[in-house]
């Protein structure tokens, strides 16, 4: 392969180890390397396609992507004897921006996806409360409603890096059970104040109107705060999957306590103690006891272009993107590493960058053809550092099995393959 | 204790300020409407139908019911396993997580089977079959005998190995 080589400016440019640029350098860097790309390296010519010379398809109801996008989907298994149990992972490495496609949202079911009437669908409020309430959609939609643009996560997401071997796995399967959502809805505190909070009550267990009947407990705190009874997702009603026609959200909690289908909502003084907040959704450490009640997902990166499947063809000029989320509130920085965490650069923040929302990082780099292990450490406006991987196996243990956090690495080889690997 | 004429009062108070708030288009449960949708179990035992059920009664009601996803003996195959592992939490090695070496309460039982199984069919077994079922999956396990009788008066009190073995999370854990 013919390379070219520009004159190096390495103060101007390097901003770490292996070829991470700044982003203005990255940007000339660009200007010049479309000047190389413009010669021709082999005729192709320029053509009228079949597409040009013939009307193209009529208008559909509901739009689809191109058939040439068929790839871009949900990946899912589910355990046997159990269909519509499992989780179905969003493709983030071919995403781009910060909100997901409704049709490619993560998707953590318990008893499968619910078909349900939202004219018989019903919401009641209860417990601990002056007077008791229920609510059809026909009447929640007549309330004030406001959107938060919310990253929602499973608490089991990469949760394979616990593991003691680096799975051999693209950034869907390890890291897909995160999305982010543009979420309409209720204020449930507006429904609280009208249902009357009795003060003894410090929890609100909430539960869902599918098979498993899911429930979680959540603190009063968090029901009273930004939490939504939410009938909208990017501007359409949620999809079944999500919660259709209701979803409690809880920005920056973990994704099981969000509960979908939501039908009830009962205010109590201690928590339910149900299986997902007992059995589930625990961290069990290496001394027999096991962290109960972690809500709030912790603040994480993760690069998604490129990663695995997204192998590199030529040694030059790329953009390292990727997506980083905070349960604490907003991303306020995200750095970038080429050589396995011995040096680091600033990544640039796309906008919007949204308390508990997906926020987008970009950062160029001049792959020079060597190997290299590309790393990302985001942290969060409370201060909180994403830890190394070892860092956080030293605290929790290899068997917590949820809230996987640690930063995670891939390695690119000579050959432009891009593989999952622990460094 | 709480004065109930207080309680009252700030209750009062309480739902005059929602009624200025909000457009108030909720329409008042009643209480018998909530009775049929509430199917919680609390672990203080709140929330616990009438009825009882023992080990020996369960078993027909496993076999009959949970034994293609869960085993013989709740050695969990091809599913969730609910026997076994107890006092072997602690270690690096994977932990065999089940009723009776994980679940602090056996209150839980009860309301998971209750509103999720069988996977198949569930909310299609009568509370007296939960009842005895539960207490089968806690015999199985070494926590009740055979004969013992499980109702809401019992379940509550029974002692999981388990029992003191969570902590709530604290930042920096």
């Amino acid at each position: 392969m013919k390379r070219r080589r520009r004159t190096p400016t390495p103060d101007l440019e390097q901003a770490a180890g292996a070829g991470l640029m700044h982003r203005r350098a990255f940007i000339a860097g660009a200007a010049i390397a479309g000047a190389v790309a413009a010669e021709p390296a082999r005729a192709e010519g320029l053509a009228v396609e079949p597409w040009m010379t013939a009307p193209g398809s009529p208008f559909t109801g509901y739009g689809q992507p191109s058939r040439f996008e068929a790839g871009v989907a949900r990946v899912f298994a589910n355990p046997p004897n159990a269909p519509g149990s499992g989780a179905a992972r969003t493709p983030l490495h071919r995403l781009q921006g910060m909100v997901t496609p409704n049709g490619l949202h993560f998707e953590r079911s318990h008893s499968g996806v619910p078909d349900i009437d939202p004219d018989k669908h019903r919401l009641l409020i209860h417990g601990l409360v002056a007077r008791p309430l229920v609510f059809s959609l026909e009447t929640l939609s007549r309330y004030p409603m406001e959107s938060q643009i919310a990253f929602i996560e499973c608490g089991g997401n990469s949760a394979q890096l616990y593991q003691t071997e680096a799975l051999d796995a693209d950034a869907q399967r390890l890291h897909g059970l995160v999305s982010c959502a543009e979420w309409t809805g209720v204020r449930l505190s507006t429904l609280l104040d009208e249902a009357g909070v009795d003060p003894t009550a410090l929890w609100v267990l909430a539960e869902g109107g599918d098979a498993a009947g899911m429930s979680r407990s959540v603190p009063i705190a968090k029901a009273m705060g930004d939490a939504l009874v939410a009938l909208y997702q990017n501007g359409e009603r949620i999809r079944p999957s999500n919660g259709y026609p209701m979803r409690l959200l809880l920005p920056g909690y973990e994704g099981n306590m969000q509960v979908k289908w939501l039908r009830r909502l009962k205010l109590v003084e201690t928590p339910a103690m149900t299986r997902d907040e007992t059995a589930k959704y625990t961290l069990l450490r290496p001394d027999g006891s096991a962290l109960q009640f972690v809500f709030a997902m912790e603040v994480k990166s993760v690069i998604t272009q490129p990663s695995p499947e997204l192998s590199l063809k030529e040694p030059g000029l790329y953009e390292i993107s990727g997506l980083a989320w905070s349960g604490a509130g907003r991303i306020v920085k995200v750095e970038v590493s080429a050589d396995g965490g011995r040096s680091w650069a600033e990544a640039h923040l796309q906008q919007p960058i949204l308390s508990k929302a997906l926020t987008r990082f970009r950062l160029g780099w001049r792959w020079d053809g060597g190997p290299a292990v590309l790393q990302s450490r985001a942290t969060d406006e409370e201060g909180n550092v994403q830890p190394t991987r070892e860092a956080l196996l030293a605290r929790r243990g290899a068997r917590a099995l949820y809230h996987f956090n640690g930063i995670a690495s891939w390695g690119v080889a000579a050959s432009g393959r891009v593989t999952h690997v622990y460094a | 204790m709480r004065e109930p004429a207080a309680l009252a009062l700030l209750l009062a108070l309480a739902c005059a300020a929602a009624r200025a708030e909000g457009p108030g288009l909720g329409r008042s449960a009643a209480p018998s409407e909530i009775a049929r949708f509430d199917i919680s179990v609390g672990p203080d035992g709140v929330g616990l139908p009438p009825g009882s059920g023992t080990a020996r009664e369960g078993r027909m009601v496993y076999e009959a019911r949970c034994v293609a996803c869960h085993g013989e003996k709740g050695e969990g195959k091809p599913n969730d396993r609910l026997v076994g592992g107890v006092g072997a939490l602690a270690g690096q090695k994977p932990a065999t997580k089940t009723v009776g070496s994980y679940w602090p309460y056996a209150t839980t039982v009860f309301d998971y089977v209750r509103r999720a199984m069988p996977f198949d069919a569930p909310k299609s077994l009568r509370d007296e079959d939960v009842y005895a079922v539960t207490a089968y999956l806690l015999h199985l396990n070494g926590v009740i005998g055979e004969d013992a009788t499980v109702d809401a008066a019992t379940l509550p009190k029974i002692e999981m190995p388990n029992r003191n073995g969570f902590a709530p999370f604290a930042p920096g854990d």
